[in-house]
């Protein structure tokens, strides 16, 4: 199971958080109702590494900031925007 | 049909040329059953399937091989009642064994929520062609004598939709019988080769650039699984698809007969057994997207402790594998099939945890929207304009893994 290291509680499985995807509509899409769609609906779906967002639900209930390889699960870094304190564990 | 007595598949694979009227990625039982009504069905035999392994590698050698159309959206009953239906007659179509063995499925109920949803399927399913009936509690005990009705005190089984032509095939075999049949047709499968980009050229398509150099096609059909995404975005074609991974296990042989297929969209969790005789189990999809095909223990633990509540017979048998497949998920758990709004890129996607089933009528389809230039009625509501002009086709309780 992945398991993320979380700058406050150490590292735990993925059980415990919620995810939180941050939406990334192109640049090129200008028209609103386009966008609006876009952000709805589609995806990057991005094979390599991605930032995200973790919601530590069964933990400290804080969200942090993960980068990730989501073609091994590999997690690269862990930020935690809330005391922007960045942790020095990487897997 | 004997498999012990059939002659042998013939699979004779071909080195890629450099043009073809017809370009599928993706050597899955979509991209294969394509191919062969393409030279079936339309007399169209320049076509090359491409795919980065073996055939049969991804999600077509990796799900739990259930065949059913107990869905809950009209247009997925029709659709997967016409796959069932092909499926059906496939063995006598391409002359082989799939192994296909019709053997009931029960859609448990374990609150009154679900008692509600599995009527609404059965209306749903009879009113679209499609046989599924509500059975009582005595009836479903009669169909799949192990299930513990009690489900172990946590999970009572109150009652369930009953589909009787639910089924299972071989996957590989499956997967054979495409690819040898449109081979001895004339269609070049390639194996082992990487394709990394489709070429456009203004708004249409006109080949696809391999690790093997360039090959034109005026047609490129994306049938790459979960992988589909990164593909159609070389031609900056965004897709509605996230990929998660799906894991399942099989345990060792269980000397008893279990005839049935039994789910639980409630407790997400579905058990079969295999010809061999091992119990096949599935469930949910990991929640993050990831193209990660590592199993892990977390999921073994959390489904054993499920499929003992409804199966108690399994608590003496043991885990003898367990693998994973990463799925094309569609936000509203329907399949996304046709025109990408490039010229001449058409995508069969969306196939999430419910591809197998779908394999000959979706190949069917997509091949006469190749062939034609037009969507067929029976896929025309799977289009991908169906999320802007708000006519989704939500289905998330009949996917069985969400």
């Amino acid at each position: 199971m992945l398991r993320l290291p979380c700058p406050h509680c150490g590292e735990r499985g993925v059980v415990e958080f919620r995810y939180g995807e941050i939406p990334t509509v192109p640049e090129h899409l200008v028209d609103p109702a386009a966008r609006d769609l876009d952000r709805a609906f589609m995806r990057t779906n991005t094979e390599g590494i991605v930032i995200e967002r973790w919601f530590h639900e069964a933990g400290c209930r804080r969200w942090i900031t993960v980068r990730r390889d989501t073609r091994t699960d590999q997690v690269l870094e862990v930020v935690s925007r809330s005391s922007g304190q960045q942790s020095d564990r990487t897997a | 049909m004997n498999e012990f007595v059939e002659r042998r598949v013939k699979l004779r694979f071909a080195e890629p040329r450099r043009a073809y009227d017809v370009v599928i990625v993706g050597g899955g039982g979509h991209g294969l059953a394509t191919a062969y009504y393409l030279a079936t069905r339309h007399g169209l035999t320049n076509v090359a399937v491409l795919e980065r392994g073996y055939i049969g590698a991804g999600n077509s050698g990796r799900n739990t091989t259930v065949i059913r159309a107990n869905y809950g959206v009209p247009a997925t009953v029709r659709f997967y009642q016409h796959s069932l239906e092909l499926y059906q007659r496939l063995e006598a179509e391409t002359d082989r064994s799939i192994m296909h063995q019709k053997k009931g499925l029960l859609w448990l109920a374990h609150t009154e929520m679900g008692l509600r949803a599995e009527h609404a399927r059965a209306r749903i399913n009879t009113a679209c062609g499609s046989e599924t009936v509500f059975v009582e509690p005595d009836e479903i005990k009669k169909i799949c004598p192990q299930l513990d009705l009690a489900g172990a005190g946590r999970y009572p089984i109150l009652g369930a939709s009953y589909h009787p032509h639910g089924a299972t095939a071989r996957h590989d075999r499956v997967v054979w019988a495409y690819a040898e049949g449109a081979m001895n047709r004339g269609v070049d499968v390639v194996q082992r080769i990487a394709v990394n980009r489709i070429r456009t050229s203004g708004d249409r398509v006109v080949g696809v650039d391999t690790d093997q150099g360039p090959i034109d096609a005026p047609i490129v059909l994306s049938a790459a699984g979960g992988h589909v995404s990164s593909l159609c975005s070389t031609a900056g074609v965004r897709l509605p698809i996230r990929t998660h991974p799906l894991q399942a296990f099989v345990t060792n042989h269980y000397q008893g007969n279990f005839d049935a297929i039994v789910a639980s969209t409630e407790l997400l969790f579905y058990a079969s057994q295999t010809a061999r005789g091992e119990m096949l189990i599935g469930a949910e999809i990991d929640r993050q997207p990831s193209y990660s095909y590592r199993s892990s223990f977390d999921f073994l633990a959390s489904c054993s402790g499920r499929a003992l509540a409804l199966l108690p017979f399994m608590a003496n048998l043991r885990i003898l594998r367990q693998w994973t497949g990463v799925c094309d998920m569609s936000p509203d758990y329907t399949p996304v099939m046709g025109k990408t709004g490039v010229e001449g890129l058409l995508v069969t996607t969306g196939w999430g945890t419910w591809g197998f089933k779908a394999i000959p009528a979706g190949g069917e389809a997509m091949a006469e929207l190749v062939a034609t230039g037009v969507t067929p009625d029976l896929i025309a509501p799977f289009a991908i304009d169906r999320f802007a002009s708000d006519r989704t086709l939500a289905d998330r309780g009949s996917s069985g893994t969400h």
